[in-house]
């Protein structure tokens, strides 16, 4: 009988919620450094690139005389690592999760202090990335890549003068040509940044405002996608969408030929920051201080730019002539626009961590919109 | 379980049973007993009916062509459409694999064979993969409408309406209505059908007087199968509906994704209890057939 009774409370136990963040008792020993990355995420030494994480290894051993050892292991998203790292089973020194993300961790105490003394590349990182609002204080995270959000068209369908603002996607000429995001916030940030609404405001009647306007879009839309955008804007299937810049150029690499997608950035939009931090339960916090201090030296810096396509805020890597040369004029300038100051911008427009009660009320918006 | 022929060996009857039903416990009962619990609680779990109100009372508002809106009951339209789109794919499943398990069950061994390895063929890879290769089908660039431009012929916008929902669902789901009505049919005796015949019966009577009825435990097992993940199904409707339809699986998925454990669990619950009560129906009205009613 209390086999039973233990049996349920175990099930009971693996059901709720984790709510404590628990440090792993993994023991490594010796010169172990576990890194955890979104995939494909870094320069891999595929097809003759650079190998990142062995060059390293051997730099440390060149430098310090020691042998060290990378464990490399990928999560496909923000949620996973965090529920990963939450139950404790595992420890990890580095990790590289995404703005919204890292302020939920560090308001949890998920994150350790980073000791800048072993990161003097951190130099490097220009000013304007300083005091973002995930961070304020610059205490737990460097950032390794930032993105924004853009509107992508096909120029031999679309006129040139028609492409400005997020007004192309609720432009009736091209009724049946337009794209949607599949999933509410990104669905309601296009409504919210065209209509100048506050993507982070609590107050229902704002995100009410912006229902109406995706469900005047809806009738007009070819569909709601998230990866499927690649293949319909590359085969033609569809004119307009809205996506990330790094993105664009590869639907630009597997276009058809009869498709020229051009891009462009409004006015109001969305930008992602991904930052390099130590969890709390790190085992080897000084190591990963000086794993993180390489991925902003020059050559790591430029080849992990170059392999992920996303702009880099290191100054290292924008200003170097090489890497110019090999982005190409075209490319810089959608992947590094003139902004002013990053943070300014970043601070205004960036989605936030929304409390519960306003995400169940989104969803519930996001079901109407869609029933429409 | 009562098992009267085996009184003798009850324990030992007993002993071979426990692992499967440690399992069943752990893995049924136990999620179904959180599917419930869930669904009558709050964050704080804490006993609450909110969830139930809000699938039968939550409304949307629906813009009209003219500019004019009609409020809805939310999940019960989509509920309701889920039913509609997995009833209209299990019909067509079943006219389409009723001749086909007929057609395979009178056939020579070796056809049989080869026909059976036809149809099992395609479930060998991932139906997520069968239904990307769909999408590419029926794409307004996509192979079919690119044929049907080579013929001379007008476009058709399949991708993103219901008709392709259908199609991927009929598609995905068709083995799961060939085999069991097949299986039955196998084991139906030819000389019942001579039996008939002799007797009288036309081709057509046959049929209905002797093979249907006894087919119909296939009928209804098939029906089954190909019903429940046809209502469940999200991942069909997202591709094939270019994400334009709201089935109730998108409802749940997305009750998860916005971490609403708790009303996800009542959709699931309440369409559970939807579902046990059309195969109740269902399985009450065929009953009354297989035992001899008209």
């Amino acid at each position: 009988m209390r086999k039973k009774w233990m049996a349920l409370f175990a099930a009971l136990a693996m059901a709720l919620p984790l709510g404590l963040a628990g440090c792993g008792s993994v023991s490594s020993g010796g010169n172990v450094l576990n890194v955890y990355n979104w995939g494909e995420y870094i320069s891999d030494g595929s097809e003759g690139t650079y190998d990142t994480i062995r060059e390293f290894e051997k730099w440390y051993e060149q430098t310090y005389g020691q042998k060290v050892k990378v464990n490399y292991t990928t999560f496909a998203s923000n949620e996973d690592m965090y529920s990963k790292l939450a139950s404790g089973a595992v420890s990890y020194d580095v990790i590289i999760p995404s703005d919204y993300m890292i302020a939920r961790m560090a308001q949890e105490g998920m994150l350790a202090p980073l000791n800048f003394d072993n990161i003097p590349n951190y130099q490097y990182v220009d000013e304007s990335f300083h005091g973002l609002y995930y961070d304020p204080e610059n205490l737990y995270s460097i950032p390794y890549t930032y993105g924004i959000v853009g509107i992508i068209y096909n120029a031999n369908v679309v006129d040139e003068a028609d492409a400005q603002g997020w007004d192309l996607m609720w432009n009736e000429k091209y009724a049946g040509d337009i794209l949607q995001y599949n999933n509410p916030r990104d669905a309601f940030g296009t409504a919210m940044y065209k209509l100048g609404l506050d993507v982070n405001t609590t107050d229902r009647s704002v995100w009410e405002q912006a229902r109406q306007e995706l469900v005047k879009q809806k009738p007009m839309l070819d569909g709601l996608v998230m990866d499927e955008i690649f293949n319909a804007m590359e085969a033609g299937e569809s004119a307009i969408g809205s996506y990330y810049a790094g993105d664009y150029f590869t639907m630009v690499d597997n276009q058809a030929d009869n498709v020229d997608l051009q891009f462009y950035y409004p006015e109001r939009t969305n930008y992602y920051v991904d930052a390099m931090c130590i969890p709390a339960c790190a085992q080897n916090k000084e190591l990963a201080e000086i794993f993180i201090n390489f991925m902003l030296s020059e050559d790591a810096a430029i080849a992990n730019a170059e392999y992920t396509y996303y702009a880099s805020p290191n100054r290292l890597v924008y200003e170097n002539e090489d890497y110019r040369e090999e982005m190409g004029e075209e490319t810089m300038e959608i992947l590094y626009p003139e902004l002013g100051n990053f943070a300014d911008q970043y601070n205004r427009y960036a989605y936030r961590n929304l409390n519960d009660e306003t995400l169940g009320y989104i969803n519930d918006l996001w079901e109407n919109v869609k029933i429409n | 379980m009562r098992q009267r022929k085996l009184k003798g060996s009850q324990s030992g009857y007993r002993a071979a049973l426990a692992p499967y039903s440690l399992w069943a416990m752990i893995f049924v009962l136990v999620p179904l007993v959180f599917v419930a619990y869930y669904a009558f609680t709050d964050n704080e779990f804490h006993f609450t009916t909110a969830n139930m109100a809000k699938f039968f009372h939550s409304t949307s508002s629906i813009l009209n062509a003219d500019g004019s809106t009609r409020e809805v009951h939310t999940y019960i339209v989509i509920a309701l459409r889920s039913l509609k789109l997995a009833a209209i794919s299990t019909l067509i499943c079943l006219l389409l694999g009723y001749p086909i398990a007929y057609i395979m069950s009178r056939a020579q061994e070796k056809t049989q064979k080869i026909m059976m390895t036809l149809i099992m063929i395609p479930m060998w890879m991932n139906f997520l993969i069968r239904t990307y290769a769909w999408m590419t089908i029926m794409q307004d660039t996509g192979i079919l409408n690119n044929m049907l431009a080579a013929l001379g012929l007008h476009r058709i916008k399949l991708i993103g309406t219901e008709t392709a929902v259908v199609i991927g669902m009929v598609y995905d789901f068709l083995p799961y209505m060939v085999l069991p009505i097949y299986s039955i049919m196998a084991k139906m005796d030819d000389k019942l059908l001579e039996a008939a015949r002799d007797l009288g019966c036309n081709s057509l009577s046959v049929l209905r007087r002797v093979v249907f009825p006894l087919s119909l435990p296939g009928v209804v097992s098939g029906v089954t199968m190909v019903l429940i993940p046809a209502v469940s199904t999200f991942y069909i409707s997202q591709k094939l509906g270019s994400g334009k339809f709201l089935l109730i699986g998108d409802v749940i998925e997305g009750q998860y994704a916005a971490n609403n454990f708790h009303f996800a669990a009542a959709i699931a619950l309440v369409m559970m209890v939807l579902l046990l009560a059309v195969m109740a129906l269902f399985k009450y009205l065929t009953g009354h057939r297989m035992n001899g009613g008209k």
